[in-house]
């Protein structure tokens, strides 16, 4: 985070910020998806856009998931960077012959021959009280696959960073955006900047363990945080902010020197990121470790509507408080 | 002689040499093919092959009407647009055979021969799959106003595909300069078309607002002005087009697809073979026309089947790709 006193955007205008800066830089640069102009999507990420820039370049799409994507694809490979938009990431489901055969394929399928330099964003998250189709979090699908970028923003700073990163990348990145945190306000300073893929950060310094966390996952772990320090436990909560390239030195370091380790993210649990990176600081700091590495992640259920049930589906501030703090020997 | 005689002479002439680049292209689709059947049969080849045997004058009658600068993709059964786009058959051989000296350096294959030298985006092997792709370069060609046309080859089995209408639907609305040619050659791997293929196929691409027409697939001079007629019109702005071609596949689905009683007969390959070859019935006209004669268009065969021989020796001498290659190229 910069030291400079710096005006505060929310996650929603810092990624509008992004492609808008990226558009004047790069007339390549396009955008298309399903309400993305003058509506500027149903969660406004995009509005003024269209207006700046014009409906050649951002592009009301059908509702075709598979078709604009693979459009996204080509155009790609002929001279356009396109950012597609994929509203819900439930949505990927439809895309992933597109994302996974044909984008994150062809350059390798080409022996390098052809470049995919493609963005496409989407959302995840539940509590929006969005039932089982709106509120999944599937990114460890997409990191589980060779040829693809995965980056997953925590900050208004970051999701203007990466997003940058992610548009000058020459490969198929997809981005995904916690939809409960387009309204959380951060500071973005005014100058240009961007942030490098594979590179953690840590977003609050400590001694007693180590806290990965992941999106929507890094204010609860920093809130956990907080809470640790009441009963003396001085906690280190690291964001990778992109799950491929994974900066695994950085997290692995931190473990060793915390000897404790606990991953956060919110996806599911199982077969998920949270045993990847449990598992990498396994590998690499398994003799400095006082505990085995622990996990949390999403419930492994379909996310329910009914209130009471969705929350339950998530951690939470005091669950990862509590998790630590067993870890910790405290509790 | 008048200045019009002299041109119309000199038309002919360019016709001519037209006609005689494709009839030596059809050729050489062919006799690549039949080097593809004997590599397979020594056991010199890995993995499968989906020989074009038997449609030859639809890549040729389409990319005839092609600029270089044009895009492509191709299917599964994609030799014959890569020859007909002007790819070089050591490369493919080399491709084939997976050596470092073939077009994506034996990491793709058979099924994946790609080269941005000659516009082709690249053979898939999800049937439909390369439909994005096609009108996404339609997209970039329109945006960026380089005037190119994109070719996207699939056989009828990817009319079972969403995907092909999604896009259909957006290159008609963005009126984008793509044709997608449905190469029908009557089986969906081993099932006849009409077992998976409702309605009118052509119906399919008029739903959108999308320009249809069927041509004989056999026929390269009729695949070759059908083409030129909707490359020309994409490439003025008029939008995509939907060319259904009326086509057969001499082989099996593949190499290895031998005993195919069970799906078609014997009697129905030999009659397209014998009255409907694309080869021999070009082959006819070009001699009827005296635009060729008997000896010229053996010696092109001849010419050809030793180029072919020459490209196979090539691939098989080629070296492979050491290991550490494979971790190389997944990330640009």
């Amino acid at each position: 985070m910069p030291e400079v006193a710096t005006r505060e955007l929310t996650f929603a205008q810092a990624i509008r910020e992004a492609l808008a800066e990226e558009m004047r830089r790069d007339s390549r640069v396009c955008i298309f998806g399903e309400d993305v102009a003058e509506a500027g999507t149903p969660f406004k990420v995009l509005s003024g856009l269209v207006e700046e820039f014009g409906r050649e370049r951002v592009m009301d799409t059908p509702i075709s998931e598979a078709g604009f994507t693979g459009m996204g694809v080509g155009a790609a490979m002929t001279g356009l960077r396109p950012v597609v938009d994929i509203m819900f990431g439930d949505f990927l489901t439809l895309t992933m012959d597109q994302l996974v055969n044909q984008a994150a394929k062809v350059h390798y399928m080409s022996g390098g021959t052809w470049k995919v330099p493609m963005v496409l964003r989407t959302t995840l998250g539940a509590t929006r009280r969005s039932a089982a189709q709106h509120s999944q979090s599937l990114h460890a699908w997409l990191s589980h696959v060779p040829g693809l970028k995965v980056v997953m923003p925590s900050t208004p700073y970051d999701a203007k960073g990466l997003l940058k990163t992610a548009i000058r990348d020459e490969n198929p990145v997809v981005f995904f955006e916690d939809k409960m945190m387009y309204k959380q306000k951060g500071p973005v300073p005014e100058e240009e900047y961007t942030i490098p893929f594979g590179a953690a950060d840590v977003k609050r310094k400590g001694e007693d363990i180590t806290i990965v966390a992941t999106s929507s996952m890094v204010q609860v772990a920093l809130g956990a945080a907080d809470l640790l320090e009441k009963i003396g436990v001085d906690a280190e909560v690291i964001d990778p902010r992109t799950t491929w390239p994974l900066d695994e030195k950085t997290l692995i370091e931190s473990a060793k020197k915390t000897s404790r380790a606990m991953v956060v993210d919110e996806g599911y649990g199982r077969y998920g990121v949270t045993g990847e990176i449990a598992s990498v600081i396994a590998e690499g700091a398994f003799y400095n470790l006082e505990a085995p590495v622990k996990r949390m992640g999403a419930m492994h259920v379909p996310i329910p509507f009914s209130p009471p049930l969705e929350d339950v589906t998530v951690p939470t501030e005091q669950e990862v408080f509590e998790a630590a703090r067993t870890l910790c020997g405290k509790g | 002689m008048t200045i019009a005689t002299e041109q119309s002479k000199a038309n002919a002439a360019l016709k001519t040499e037209q006609w005689m680049r494709m009839y030596r292209r059809m050729v050489m689709i062919r006799e690549f093919e039949e080097q593809v059947n004997e590599l397979y049969t020594r056991a010199l080849m890995p993995g499968l092959a989906h020989l074009y045997v038997g449609e030859e004058a639809v890549a040729v009658g389409i990319c005839e009407a092609l600029q270089p600068t044009d895009y492509i993709t191709s299917t599964h059964r994609g030799h014959g647009h890569c020859v007909a786009k002007g790819a070089s058959p050591d490369r493919m051989f080399a491709e084939l055979l997976g050596k470092e000296a073939g077009y994506c350096r034996g990491k793709g294959g058979s099924m994946h021969i790609a080269d941005p030298a000659t516009g082709n985006l690249g053979a898939n092997a999800i049937v439909g799959g390369s439909a994005g792709i096609a009108t996404g370069a339609a997209l970039s060609s329109k945006r960026l106003g380089t005037g190119q046309v994109a070719v996207c080859f699939f056989g009828e089995g990817a009319l079972g595909q969403g995907v092909l209408y999604e896009v259909m639907n957006l290159a008609a609305l963005w009126k984008l300069p793509v044709i997608y040619v449905c190469e029908n050659n009557l089986y969906t791997e081993y099932t006849h078309y009409s077992e998976t293929t409702a309605g009118d196929i052509l119906a399919r691409g008029t739903a959108f607002g999308v320009h249809a027409e069927s041509v004989d697939g056999q026929d390269v001079r009729a695949v070759y002005a059908a083409a030129q007629r909707l490359v020309d019109g994409a490439r003025k702005g008029e939008g995509p087009a939907f060319l259904v071609c009326a086509t057969y596949r001499y082989s099996g689905h593949h190499v290895g697809d031998i005993n195919r009683e069970y799906y078609r007969s014997k009697q129905e390959e030999q009659e397209w073979k014998t009255k409907r070859d694309p080869i021999k019935n070009f082959t006819a006209w070009l001699i009827d026309q005296k635009l060729s004669d008997a000896s010229t268009l053996g010696g092109i065969q001849s010419e050809v089947r030793a180029e072919m021989k020459a490209a196979v020796e090539f691939a098989i001498t080629a070296p492979y790709p050491t290991a550490e290659q494979a971790e190389e190229d997944v990330y640009a």
